[in-house]
């Protein structure tokens, strides 16, 4: 493998990536901007304010990290996803394959454009949550892992939600029948504490509500989970999902006749 | 040295359709190769083998001596693709297509800038740099094909049906393009159903039918083997009916003209020593139909 080619082949893949959604901003960084502030504004000052204090800390306050994970969520899945599927849909795909770039580069390329786009939104929203309520973060290191990690999960989904899918419909399924619902019970708006026994058991198999437990650790110090336990199950997720998007392009599955 | 060699290459696609069927091929280096048949005859597949966008069941192929499967980087590398469909970003300026596909191969950003702007410019695109590709017409979208194709100096350009779909001055001025490409070292493979495209292009040919090559050679030992050529040949005079000693004749639906067959062993000169024997004068003489044309519906006839 020449290094110096597939540098910048990837180094191409991202620029292209990152113009591709800084070019419709309107489309992708506004939208869960204001998604967002409806959530602190509805959620955190209406009826927040009528919600006593969680583990010592105002409603508002405890919305703040699953919100900006739900934003890191939903927008690096929806990048890759969006884009690598567009890409097979207009056959543009077959640039990159009968150039010499690497599946390895292809997927780092997509995952990378996915992952700044999530940050990107992320920090976005952090910036609007000043607004509205002034924090400082508890944890740094947690809180950047558990932004990087999470954003790179679901770039990697993202992928390969796209090399399965055949239709414009089978990137949706996904989104809208699995990811959403878990992200609503992933504990954005609510401790696990206040469920009960039954509940936390079954809540405790979803993932997502140890990426949005973790990443409030790193903001307040407080958790109903293990963080350590959280990055890496997290790291465990994103190594199998890598292995799996590269075995699924060696067959060229979705990509090659 | 060869620039491409084909060995036994079979493909069978999930569907059980088996679209190759023990191919062999060869393209020396420096050729311009005509890869003739008709729609699903298995062209574009035995293309896609070569740049990795179809999987092969059997067989092997080597470009530039190196097998594609073991050294996919190098081999592609030296592959420049015209495919048949447009399939770049409609959406993306004309530029950026060309320019990123420089950056696939790994060609450095100013390089990949100051080689767009040239292709651009030789293939009458500069002007239209800056516009999408979406709102560019049916030619300039294939020349953009070509630019994208060219742009990290392939050894070897493999173009599928680049002309389809082309108006005469614009396919004139493209064949004018490729053999200038050709005569500066570049391997050209092209498929075309064009067939007067191939004979005025091609040095060599081969005729691909239902995945298998059934003719192959150079384009003039092709044409050798044509046992007759045929002459629409219009006369001043309305001849009822035409003995040209030595020739066989048919009537057209113009009075004035009729079909002769020259033989391989004849001449042209023979032809009109036995019409002016017939006291007739010719006032046009065309081919009727392409040569390569004739040769190729005798032997899908065959």
């Amino acid at each position: 493998m020449n290094f110096q080619r597939q540098k910048i082949a990837l180094e191409t893949i991202v620029r292209k990536e990152v113009g591709r959604f800084t070019r419709i901003w309107a489309q992708t960084l506004l939208p869960p901007l204001i998604n967002q502030s409806l959530y602190f504004i509805i959620f955190g000052g209406f009826i927040g304010s009528q919600i006593s204090e969680i583990k010592g800390i105002s409603y508002m306050s405890y919305i703040i990290p699953g919100l900006i994970m739900m934003g890191i969520i939903s927008n690096s899945f929806a990048n890759v996803v969006s884009s690598f599927f567009s890409s097979k849909f207009m056959h543009n795909v077959e640039e990159m394959i009968v150039a010499s770039v690497s599946n390895e580069v292809i997927l780092l390329g997509y995952t990378f454009g996915g992952m700044l786009r999530g940050l990107l939104v992320g920090l976005l929203i952090l910036g609007m949550s000043l607004f509205f309520v002034p924090f400082t973060i508890a944890h740094p290191l947690y809180f950047v892992a558990f932004a990087v990690l999470t954003a790179l999960l679901f770039a990697l989904a993202g992928f390969l939600n796209a090399l399965f899918a055949k239709k414009f419909d089978d990137i949706s399924i996904f989104q809208t029948f699995i990811l959403t619902p878990l992200t609503y019970f992933g504990g954005v708006f609510y401790s696990i504490d206040h469920l009960p026994p039954f509940w936390q058991t079954i809540s405790k198999f979803n993932p997502i509500l140890y990426m949005v437990d973790g990443f409030r650790y790193g903001f307040y110090g407080i958790n109903d989970l293990n963080p350590a336990f959280g990055l890496l199950f997290l790291l465990l997720c994103c190594i199998v999902l890598t292995l799996l998007n590269l075995h699924m392009m060696k067959k060229g599955y979705g990509l090659k006749t | 040295m060869h620039a491409i060699e084909i060995h036994q290459l079979r493909k069978t696609y999930a569907t059980g359709v088996e679209a190759l069927k023990g191919v062999d091929l060869t393209v020396e280096s420096g050729d311009f190769y005509a890869l003739l048949g008709a729609n699903g005859a298995g062209k574009t597949t035995l293309l896609g083998t070569l740049v990795g966008l179809v999987n092969r069941s059997s067989g092997s192929e080597k470009v530039f001596g190196k097998e594609v499967l073991d050294y996919p980087e190098e081999t592609k590398h030296s592959i420049g693709l015209v495919p048949q469909e447009f399939n770049f970003n409609i959406f993306e300026k004309v530029e950026n297509i060309v320019v990123t596909q420089a950056g696939y191969y790994g060609v450095p950003r100013k390089q990949a800038l100051a080689r767009t702007e040239k292709l651009l410019k030789d293939l009458e695109l500069w002007d239209k740099r800056n516009s999408t590709a979406m709102h560019l017409s049916g030619g300039m979208k294939r020349r953009l094909l070509i630019a994208r194709a060219l742009v990290h100096n392939p050894r070897l350009l493999i173009l599928d049906e680049p002309t389809a779909g082309v108006d005469v001055e614009l396919r004139h001025s493209m064949w004018a393009y490729l053999r200038e490409l050709n005569k500066q070292g570049t391997t050209i493979l092209l498929t075309t159903h064009n067939l007067e495209e191939a004979e005025q292009l091609c040095k060599k040919v081969a005729i691909i039918q239902n995945g298998q090559i059934i003719k192959q050679g150079s384009m003039r030992s092709l044409l050798q083997e044509m046992s007759e050529s045929i002459y629409q040949v219009t006369f001043k005079q309305k001849p009822e009916k035409l003995k040209l000693k030595g020739f066989k004749a048919e009537a057209t639906e113009d009075p004035h003209s009729w079909n002769v067959a020259v033989g391989q062993e004849q001449t042209l000169s023979a032809l009109f020593e036995a019409v002016k024997a017939e006291d007739l004068t010719i006032v046009e003489l065309n081919t009727k139909g392409n040569r390569l044309e004739q040769l190729y519906l005798n032997l899908l006839d065959s």
